[in-house]
């Protein structure tokens, strides 16, 4: 298939791998340059390091966390309340639609309290659900599950809508019935759609956790976030902040493994 | 004999919140076993509805429609429906794609999987059995699709302008292909179609209907010479512009 790369080719080749790096590099560069930015400013006393912290005071705040393990029992508790809220979110997301579908006065009913519940600001709720639910982690997961399960819904069953309907059409003049709709052609169709519906629900349901932490929690980094900021250590508060970064990243880019994944098996 | 197919006093309405469109109105004709006919008419005369009608989709609201004497239900077995497009899905691959009527009807055995791959083997497309509807030339996935259709050994075929979507070229190569498949498996086949050469081309006979409300404004008998067995044969015969002429001056009146 492939002939001898040509000079025209290696020369876009070479342009492109340059202007890669050179992203890469600059991100990196940028990255360290606020760091040191924060570091120095904090230094020289041109601002509080007892307010606005500094990343040194962060790494040696994680460092003494890291030695009594209680970084990663926080940290383990607020992936844990994600990863359930977020298949929790999936699944019914994924059931929600399929159950609208396949009743269309069902939907016809529901719709406006569905778009009612999407557009509700769900931080609303969090007060009731302890009173309801107590100050614990099935809260907090109901909570997250809550922010995101409608939006969810939602997308997918106006996916589903929005399939080809030649597509179904064409099930039908072979014969099959709504059954055969759903599992030949709506779910498979979907397959992209429910990825990327995922990578908005991962985040969203992080978001949902940390809420329900303020809350009602008394593990986690939202839980560490609000007490860190009651007793004044600002330190704590950042370094939360920024594990949360990082895990909202490694989370999506699971995802986005995830999708490529499934889109090499899917055209193999 | 008892026709193939007979279609009696059909006629049919959609209902919208605005309204009552009437799509088609008193059609009644009759289709014998291995007879090619083709629908002609201006757009929106509801050709497309008596296609649905006749495989059942849709049911008429007034007159019958029987396939060997009985009425034709959703999802009939006896016929095999090819859309304008070939909804190829892109997950599956072509043998598994043709696959997909039997697998529907459940009944995927190792029999009718056997009748797909010598199909595909017949109409050239073995070497592409594992690959993606997206791999193949447009022309390649309308024989997929026909596959699909035939593994189900229909009594009847239904067209619904299925090339209508290729550019000009590979249109006539595969109405061509197509066409000649139909009739050497000698299927019952009707072809609806905005395109007058390909109907003149390809069918034994043509009806023409009357704009909205589908009316049957008139039946041509197609026969050309046995040498011209195909529709680009067909199309280098005298005959060829007469039949043509003549359809369309039908056509043309009381527009």
């Amino acid at each position: 298939m492939k002939g001898p790369e040509t000079l025209a080719q290696q020369e876009y080749v070479a342009r492109q791998i340059q202007r890669h790096r050179l992203v890469s590099g600059i991100r990196l560069l940028l990255l360290a340059a606020i760091l040191a930015l924060w570091e120095i400013s904090a230094g020289i006393g041109l601002i509080n390091d007892f307010i606005f912290s500094s990343p040194s005071r962060m790494i040696r705040c994680f460092l003494s966390m890291v030695s009594d393990g209680s970084i990663f029992y926080h940290t383990g508790i607020t992936i844990l309340e994600t990863l359930i809220s977020f298949s929790l979110c999936v699944f019914i997301g994924i059931f929600g639609a399929v159950l609208l579908w396949s009743c269309r006065s069902l939907s016809e009913i529901l719709d406006p309290y569905i778009v009612m519940l999407n557009s509700l600001p769900k931080s609303a709720l969090a007060p009731i659900l302890i009173v309801w639910l107590g100050s614990n982690m099935r809260t907090i997961v109901v909570a997250a599950v809550s922010v995101a399960v409608f939006g969810s819904i939602l997308t997918l069953y106006n996916g589903f809508n929005g399939m080809d309907p030649d597509q179904i059409r064409l099930i039908y003049s072979l014969g099959g019935g709504r059954k055969e709709v759903l599992f030949k052609v709506l779910l498979p169709g979907s397959v992209p759609l429910i990825i990327s519906n995922m990578k908005v629900n991962v985040g969203l349901c992080l978001v949902g956790v940390i809420i329900g932490e303020f809350l009602a929690a008394r593990a986690g980094l939202g839980y560490l976030i609000i007490y860190g900021s009651q007793v004044f250590k600002l330190d704590l508060v950042m370094m939360a902040i920024v594990i949360l970064c990082i895990l909202s990243a490694v989370l999506y880019q699971g995802i986005s493994v995830l999708e490529k994944k499934i889109k090499r098996q899917r055209t193999e | 004999m008892v026709p193939k197919l007979e279609v009696q006093a059909l006629s049919y309405s959609y209902h919208t919140m605005e309204g009552e469109t009437q799509a088609l109105s008193d059609i009644t004709f009759s289709v014998d076993t291995g007879e090619f006919l083709a629908v002609v008419g201006p757009s929106g005369c509801g050709k497309s509805t008596l296609l649905s009608l006749i495989c059942g989709l849709i049911r008429p609201e007034t007159g019958k429609i029987l396939l060997d004497g009985t009425p034709v239900t959703c999802g009939d077995s006896r016929i095999g429906y090819m859309l304008q497009k070939d909804h190829l899905f892109e997950w599956r691959t072509i043998f598994s794609n043709a696959c997909l009527g039997l697998e529907i009807q459940k009944k995927l055995n190792s029999g009718g999987k056997e009748r797909v791959k010598k199909l595909l083997w017949q109409y050239g497309l073995e070497s592409f059995s594992d690959a993606r509807p997206s791999e193949l030339s447009g022309g390649m996935r309308q024989r997929a699709a026909l596959i699909r259709t035939l593994a189900l050994e229909p009594d009847l075929l239904l067209l619904d302008e299925p090339f209508s979507a290729l550019d000009y070229q590979t249109r006539l190569s595969v109405c061509d292909d197509i066409s000649t498949i139909i009739r050497d498996r000698k299927k019952t086949a009707i072809l609806i179609t905005h395109d007058l050469s390909e109907a003149v081309s390809v069918a034994d006979r043509i009806l023409i209907l009357t704009s909205r409300p589908g009316r049957i404004k008139d039946t041509v008998t197609i026969q050309f010479p046995d040498k011209a067995d195909g529709p680009l044969a067909r199309r280098n015969c005298p005959e060829f512009s007469s039949y043509f002429n003549e359809v369309w001056k039908i056509l043309k009146d009381g527009i």
